[in-house]
């Protein structure tokens, strides 16, 4: 039962960083219908960015605050993760938009192929080890043999995704950007014929998926100690699953498909088999698409005749 | 005149019931369309003219109800309760084949059953031919004569000769609309009118016993709306094809149907030859509620 | 990122300080998205730390890239006229076949034109790293075409075929009973002969029932939801080769492949040997000709094997498909068979090409069948333009051949220094050529169509009618 538990906890924080990635890739599919095979690469180079602000800050600024330096790559983090994701938009999708309905999809492969070998030309093709950090952990409960623990890292992952999501959700829900963007989502041409500005909210839903991705680079480097050029490609499939099983263009399928991922991986690994892990996820997606391609709260879409 | 033979039922649909979620599309409708009839199904916007369409072709299962298609000659009471109880799609009765539509899948009702259909947003292959277009329609029996691919990769005559003929098919069809000299044009580069007209001949192509049009002269000016009432009376005269139609141009629908069923909100309001129906005061009255019928209505002199 | 995109529109009348100002925008747009990637690099030093080191160098010539890339944009009016009319009309099949036959021609005497040209020595590595290499990828280019640019089905994961022919090839040729099977039946020498030429049609075949199984469930789904769903299946599969150690060795991968035979003689330094035989001097030269030659055949059998196909009505009715999927059900036309019988085709093509990269490569493993692979064939197919024969190979070449070459750039290191490597750059340019293509010419290279039959005369169909299919 301690055991369960443990990997419930853990299946929740990997499911948080998953779902924070996952809502790019649904925001993008809502609004211009295309999966942005990129968005997992770019999560990928928000990882470095946040690494290499981290090393800047500790070792050559010398900041002696961990939760301050964290803070301030959260925010460069996001900041520079969203130029990249504002560049890659206007550069490689926005002049393919209208046309031929493959053009964005090998682009953004091109793109993804092109983000991940720049990252390996400029930092290397090794793993590169985060110094350890936040490694104290809380026994949350004292079993025969086996102690349920929650680790200050798990603490700061489901406690930035929450308010992170909550802030999220306000601004889609509430604000003049959100309503341009649920427009935009239903019908393009209508909402540019009353006045909103497409291209602005499309750039602006790339800017805030990679926004997001950024969190989600910040608090994997944390989680797993470890990031490599390669770490986008798995972790962008996984969160575009995610995004599948809530119903893609669902802001909070992505994020309960993204728990869901999560979970479904880490019980799997503790009660299966870790090497067959990544087949079970790919399998949850295949198994989805087929069986239920609306996702769990997607709208199902009519054949038209 | 007709003969008695085919003032027989061709198709019967019977206590048709289509639902979307909560939404009744069709509530109960029964017709049915009489061999070498031209049947029309009119009714205002919204009336559930197409979603009837698309349950006789199997694009949507039907909530329940019946379509049954008696290819040659009429089936008896006896044959339909000895079918329906089967749970088979189709079966040969002494009057030859009978098929329940709401059983087959839409690619069957075209092949087995050979109801051909037309769409209100027209569906051609565009970037193929004109002629490419009505030798895809042919599908089926060049398949055939392809021996399922494997005779025709080691080019055996037998194949081309079949292609030929399927060629000469689509000629004549070419000659009828009088697309004969664009044939190696790309379909998607005709003009509006020559596009529905071609998508006519691809599904005579098929060889089909009922051939279901929908909206045939949306979009057309009333020169090529002549031409295409010329070409479905010489169907209905030349083929073995009976029609079922969808029109919202009452010139077309007074004139060349033979048969007209009125729906309005999934319900039939009214059944029977033109004159009875433009002068039923139910269907001037729901004619009457929409503002762009009636005009078309009051150009072919219905008084409300 | 270089030349950074400042909308199009915002540029057209453009004076030279505005100009000047409007690149200076790029340049700093380069400077912000170069700042920590580029500038600091991170190293692990003795005791496994990482620490960083300074580059602004590369900074600088990226935001130098950038700047005066897009100064020259602004300043060359001809780029911006007339975005229209992108494809490129061959009007009349005249040219194509002219270029198909002086191809033909030039694949047919290459192995000796390049003995000529530079030799014996140095001609291994261009018959094999260069024609073999290209025309592998012209083979699977070719072969994905039927379900991508034919049948409109969008295949991520075609790599999965190619493995599943190269694996079957292996464990069949390289299995010890079967070997002793033949053995004793046969004699001993007979297996290690014709395993090539016994299993290659076996691989095949495979490889085609696996596409019909992955490709059952998978059929009805649309456009990009098809494409994951394949790419998914493509990694499920590497992850079971990769896990199945008992099978398949795991990332150890299987080496002793049997190597082709010429028709049942070896190439080796024996007396019953190729060389041997026909009175040459050994030289392992013999046997890379004879594989360039094999692909080249593979090759082209599926290129008579496409084009015939689409004289058939299999063929027409997958082009139909990839136009209007509901009209072909409504004139009676199994769109599920029709669309299996084009992934088992393609999957099948794949499979051959698979069993030869291992009879070639003597060795494989699951390092030779990434995703990346099934993103380099879909670029070669989508950027000769769908369903084009042709812009297929001349994509496969200048895509291959054009990262290939960068492995022949030694010189490079002069102008750069000695620790420049320009094979690094191979793939970082590949990607940044994929999305360039794409926005130079969305509808590939050669976009025209060709109809499969005609009355009077054979008429191109231009690519912006033809639909790039659902799935």
């Amino acid at each position: 039962m301690e055991y369960f538990f443990q990997q419930l906890i853990n299946g929740m924080t990997l499911g948080s960083i998953y779902g924070l990635i996952a809502i790019g890739y649904t925001m993008v599919f809502g609004i211009i219908g295309m999966v942005n095979f990129a968005h997992g690469d770019v999560f990928m180079v928000s990882a470095f960015i946040a690494l290499i602000f981290f090393l800047f800050l500790t070792q050559v600024l010398g900041f002696g605050s961990l939760v301050l330096a964290l803070l301030v790559v959260l925010l460069l983090g996001m900041a520079l993760t969203s130029l990249w994701a504002w560049t890659i938009e206007r550069l490689a999708y926005r002049p393919l938009s209208g046309s031929f309905r493959l053009a964005p999809l090998i682009s953004a492969i091109g793109m993804s192929i092109f983000l991940m070998n720049l990252v390996q030309v400029a930092q290397g093709p090794r793993n590169k080890p985060v110094p350890p950090m936040l490694n104290d952990i809380i026994v949350l409960r004292d079993g025969a043999n086996y102690a349920v623990t929650l680790s200050y890292k798990q603490i700061l992952i489901i406690v930035t995704t929450t308010v992170l999501l909550i802030a999220f959700s306000f601004l889609v829900q509430r604000t003049a950007l959100g309503r341009a963007q649920r427009a935009c989502e239903q019908d393009r041409r209508m909402a540019s014929l009353l006045g909103i500005d497409v291209d602005r909210t499309v750039s602006l839903t790339f800017v805030i998926g990679a926004a997001l991705a950024a969190v989600a680079g910040l608090l994997y480097m944390v989680h797993y100690g470890v990031v490599n050029f390669a770490d986008g490609f798995v972790p962008g499939v996984k969160a575009f699953t995610a995004a599948v099983l809530g119903g893609i263009g669902s802001l909070p399928g992505a994020v309960i498909g993204g728990l869901l991922i999560g979970l479904i991986e880490t019980f799997w690994s503790a009660y299966f088999s870790i090497d067959y892990k990544d087949v079970a996820t790919f399998c949850v997606l295949a198994i989805t698409l087929i069986f239920l391609p609306s996702g769990l709260l997607g709208r199902p879409e009519v054949e038209k005749v | 005149m007709a003969t008695q033979r085919e003032r027989e039922p061709l198709l019967e649909v019977e206590h048709l019931m289509m639902q979307f979620g909560g939404l009744v599309a069709i509530n109960d409708l029964s017709f049915s369309a009489r061999r070498g009839d031209i049947t029309a199904i009119i009714g205002p916007n919204g009336a559930g003219k197409t979603t009837v369409f698309n349950c006789i072709t199997g694009f949507y299962k039907p909530s329940s109800g019946r379509i049954l298609l008696s290819s040659e000659g009429s089936a008896t009471p006896s044959d339909i309760d000895v079918l329906t109880r089967s749970g088979r799609r189709s079966m040969a009765a002494a009057a030859g084949r009978i098929y329940l539509l709401e059983r087959m899948p839409d690619f069957e009702i075209a092949s087995q059953a050979k109801v051909a259909r037309t769409f209100q947003n027209i569906r051609l292959f565009t970037g193929m031919t004109v002629l490419e277009n009505l030798i895809v329609a042919q599908h089926n029996t060049l398949m055939r004569a392809s021996g399922w691919t494997v005779l025709g990769m080691f080019g055996a005559g037998s194949y081309y000769r079949a292609e030929a003929r399927a060629v000469d098919l689509a000629r004549y069809w070419l000659d009828r609309i009088g697309l004969l000299d664009r044939a190696d044009v790309a379909a998607g580069d005709l003009p509006y009118g020559d596009q529905r007209r071609l998508e006519i001949a691809r599904a005579m192509c098929t060889e089909p016993v009922l051939l279901c049009l929908d909206e045939p002269a949306a979009g057309l000016n009333p020169r090529e709306s002549a031409t295409l009432n010329a070409l479905l009376k010489s169907i209905q005269s030349e083929h073995k094809t009976s029609i079922l139609l969808i029109e919202h141009d009452m010139s077309v629908v007074m004139e060349i149907s033979d048969h007209v069923v009125v729906l309005e909100y999934g319900t039939k309001i009214s059944d029977g030859p033109p004159s009875y129906v433009r002068n039923d005061p139910k269907v001037v009255a729901a004619y009457l509620g929409v503002e762009d019928d009636e005009v078309a209505l009051a150009g072919v002199g219905i008084a409300p | 990122m270089p030349g950074a995109g400042l909308d199009h529109s915002s540029t057209q009348s453009l004076g030279i300080g505005a100009a000047i100002i409007d690149a200076g925008k790029a340049g700093l747009l380069a400077l912000g998205l170069a700042v920590p990637i580029l500038a600091l690099r991170t190293e692990t030093n003795l005791e496994n730390q990482l620490i960083l080191r300074e580059r602004w160098d590369y900074v600088a010539i990226a935001v130098a890239v950038a700047f005066f890339g897009r100064l020259v944009y602004l300043m060359i009016p001809a780029r911006r006229a007339a975005p229209k009319a992108r494809s490129l009309t061959f009007n009349g099949s005249g040219i194509a076949r002219a270029v198909a036959i002086i191809g033909l021609a030039l694949l047919i005497v290459y192995p000796f034109l390049m003995l000529l040209l530079v030799g014996k020595a140095a001609s291994l590595k261009w018959i094999d790293n260069f024609g073999i290499q290209i025309l592998i990828y012209v083979m699977l280019g070719w072969g994905l075409n039927i379900v991508v640019g034919l049948a409109g089905l969008l295949d991520l994961g075609y790599v999965a075929f190619y493995a599943v022919g190269a694996y079957s090839y292996a464990l069949l040729a390289a299995n010890e009973p079967i070997k002793q099977f033949m053995a004793d039946m046969i004699g001993p020498s007979f297996w290690p002969l014709w395993a090539f030429w016994i299993c290659l049609p076996v691989a095949g075949i495979l490889s085609a029932f696996w596409g019909i199984i992955l490709g059952f469930p998978v059929l009805r789904l649309r456009g990009d939801y098809l494409a994951i769903v394949t790419l998914a299946f493509g990694e499920i599969i590497r992850m079971v080769l990769i896990n199945w150690i008992d099978v398949t060795n795991g990332y150890a991968g299987i080496s002793g492949i049997p190597r082709p035979s010429f028709f049942g003689i070896p190439f080796n330094a024996s007396d019953s040997g190729f060389s041997a035989i026909f009175g040459l001097e050994f030289t392992p030269l013999y046997r890379t000709i004879f594989l360039f030659y094999l692909i080249l055949g593979l090759a082209l059998l599926t290129n008579w094997a496409t084009l015939r196909l689409r004289r058939l009505p299999v063929g027409r009715a997958w082009e139909a498909l990839r136009e209007d999927e509901i009209a072909c059900r409504s004139l009676g036309i199994n769109t599920t068979n029709t669309k299996l019988t084009a992934f088992a085709i393609g999957a099948g093509f794949g499979g051959f090409a698979g069993a030869f990269f291992a009879a070639r490569q003597n060795f494989i493993s699951p390092e030779s069948f990434t995703f990346m692979e099934s993103a380099i064939i879909l670029a070669i197919v989508v950027l000769g333009g769908m369903g084009s024969q042709i812009g297929v190979a001349i994509a496969a070449v200048a895509m291959i051949g054009g990262t290939e070459i960068l492995r022949e750039l030694d010189w490079l290191k002069h102008v750069f220094g000695a620790s420049f490597d320009p094979v690094q750059y191979r793939m970082l340019i590949f990607g940044l050529a994929m999305v360039l293509v794409m926005i130079w010419r969305p509808r590939g290279l050669i976009s025209t169509r060709y109809p499969s039959i005609y009355l009077k005369e054979r008429k191109s169909v231009s690519g912006d009618l033809v639909k790039e299919g659902h799935g």
